[in-house]
């Protein structure tokens, strides 16, 4: 046997070049396909989405929680949570308690009785703050979760490992995992329905106008007049997260 | 100066391994597995593509114009029809379908979930306390949910005198209408205190019932002398008539 038969026979036995165009192939074959837009002349570059919530107007009726349940399929227990209401109490002696009103079940039969102690009390509606400098974007390991160029943070489920990193990151408790998908799971803004130009479902069913959504990079918007005309707060401005959800009315305590 | 043949070789050998690098990385792999960025484009995609529940309220209101009409002028010209009537993006899809009616509420605790007083509720926010503004009632009996303006005249005594209607209702008197011992002038429903109903003013009123030999068959069994009995007082300023005997 010569050098060059050597060679040729290697080739033939070496098994990776056989291998290698079919594992090629079979790569290239399982990429999902290239996108179509879903929403004929939709463009995310022209938008920069966020929400407006007025404490003041808040009555603590719990609908967004259900309307959001229903919309995108949450789990029904009472602890899985895309948004949710919390009840902050200030007593006189300066001590807060908060507590979540989503998670009680049905109404409550009787009015608690007045505590005397409570000198201000009112519902804050939370949901996820769609951060402009997000932490849980930083911290996933696998890419998994992103920011779209709407400014609106998805997860995305078929990547997700369920490692919860996000959850522990988020400073705002905005991240669940949800028992069926084992993924992290969390506010999209209800992305399907405002990519039509529809409004979250909380937003469609507040009836106080407490949640305003709109568009922060709009020449006339709801959002930006709300903007404009409130005193407004984020929740945790000092973590550098730049919240997209603004508070209007926001009580000092609210955390 | 000519270089050595081992050097020409060595250095095919590496531009062969070279060559062969790029065109795997840049040909025959695809970019999904260097950058997250195709990924992403499909989740987003999917994230769209995702099936609506809720229709809004421009949607509803192409068929139900009138109710959108009569709620824009009132009260609730905010609250969006799925507010209270759930999800209804199935309903609008296929509006013939009898499965898929949007739910038409009319339990107490549906406006209760709004209205039902709790102290962290905003100022001036319209609240009632459940158990005092008729426990027993729905409330679209009176109130219109698309136009919910308080009635101008309540339909009955207990939108105001509750209290006395639920003691009443547990009482032997329970199916004694009101107007059997009060007159009540039209006025008063409008300006309560202008025309205030009148009190029985002599035991005759009491003893249709319970004078003694009263036709009455149902007439109970305290029946009394009502000239003798009570001296001058009337009946009222000692039984309470609308718990009778049973006031603690």
């Amino acid at each position: 046997m010569n050098k060059r038969q050597l060679l040729k026979d290697a080739l033939l036995f070496f098994p990776a070049a056989g291998v290698l165009p079919s594992l090629v192939a079979e790569a290239v074959a399982s990429v999902e396909p290239a996108p179509s837009p879903v929403v004929p002349g939709y463009d995310p570059k022209s938008h920069w989405y966020g929400m407006g919530v007025d404490v003041g107007k808040c009555i603590g009726c719990n609908r967004c929680v259900e309307a959001c349940k229903a919309e995108n399929g949450v789990p029904e227990e009472p602890f899985y949570f895309r948004t949710w209401i919390e009840r902050y109490r200030i007593h006189a002696d300066g001590e807060v308690t908060v507590d979540c009103i989503s998670t009680r079940e049905g109404q409550p039969e009787q009015a608690e009785p007045e505590d005397p102690t409570v000198v201000r009390t009112f519902f804050v509606p939370k949901l996820c703050n769609q951060c402009a400098n997000p932490p849980c974007v930083q911290v996933c390991p696998v890419g998994a979760t992103y920011q779209t160029e709407d400014g609106v943070v998805l997860v995305d489920a078929t990547r997700c490992i369920g490692c919860r990193y996000c959850i522990q990151a988020c400073p705002y408790g905005a991240r669940y995992l949800n028992p069926k998908t084992r993924t992290a799971d969390k506010c999209t803004f209800c992305y399907h329905r405002i990519t039509e130009g529809l409004l979250p479902a909380c937003v469609e069913v507040c009836p106080t106008e407490a949640r305003i959504f709109g568009d922060l990079e709009a020449h006339a918007d709801r959002l930006v007049r709300f903007h404009r005309v409130n005193e407004i707060s984020v929740l945790k401005p000092d973590l550098n997260t730049e919240p997209k959800v603004l508070y209007a009315s926001l009580d000092g305590e609210v955390r | 100066m000519r270089l050595p043949e081992q050097v020409t070789r060595l250095g095919a050998v590496i531009a062969v391994i070279v060559a062969a690098v790029l065109l795997l990385r840049f040909v025959l792999l695809p970019d999904t597995m260097f950058s997250a960025k195709p990924h992403q484009a499909a989740a987003t995609a999917r994230e769209m593509d995702k099936p609506l529940r809720h229709a809004g309220v421009p949607v509803c209101r192409e068929c139900h114009a009138e109710q959108f009409d009569l709620k824009y002028e009132g009260r609730h010209r905010n609250i969006g029809c799925e507010n209270c009537h759930g999800p209804g993006a199935a309903h609008a899809a296929s509006p013939d379908s009898a499965d898929l009616l949007p739910i038409l509420p009319t339990e107490r605790e549906k406006c209760l979930a709004c209205h039902a007083y709790d102290s962290s509720r905003p100022n001036g926010f319209p609240q009632v306390d459940p158990q005092e503004h008729k426990p027993r009632k729905e409330c679209v009996v009176c109130h219109d949910p698309h136009d919910p303006e308080p009635p101008k005249t309540p339909e009955d005594c207990g939108g105001c005198h509750g209290r006395i209607e639920r003691t009443k209702a547990l009482s032997v008197h329970a199916l004694i209408p009101c107007e059997s011992c009060h007159v009540v002038e039209e006025q008063h429903m409008t300006e309560p205190r202008l025309a205030l109903p009148t009190k029985p003013g002599s035991r005759e009123v009491c003893g249709r019932c319970h004078a003694l030999g009263s036709a009455d068959p149902d007439a109970s069994k305290s029946l009394v002398d009502v000239k003798s009995h009570g001296g001058t007082y009337v009946c009222w300023e000692c039984h309470y008539a609308h718990l009778p005997e049973g006031r603690k």
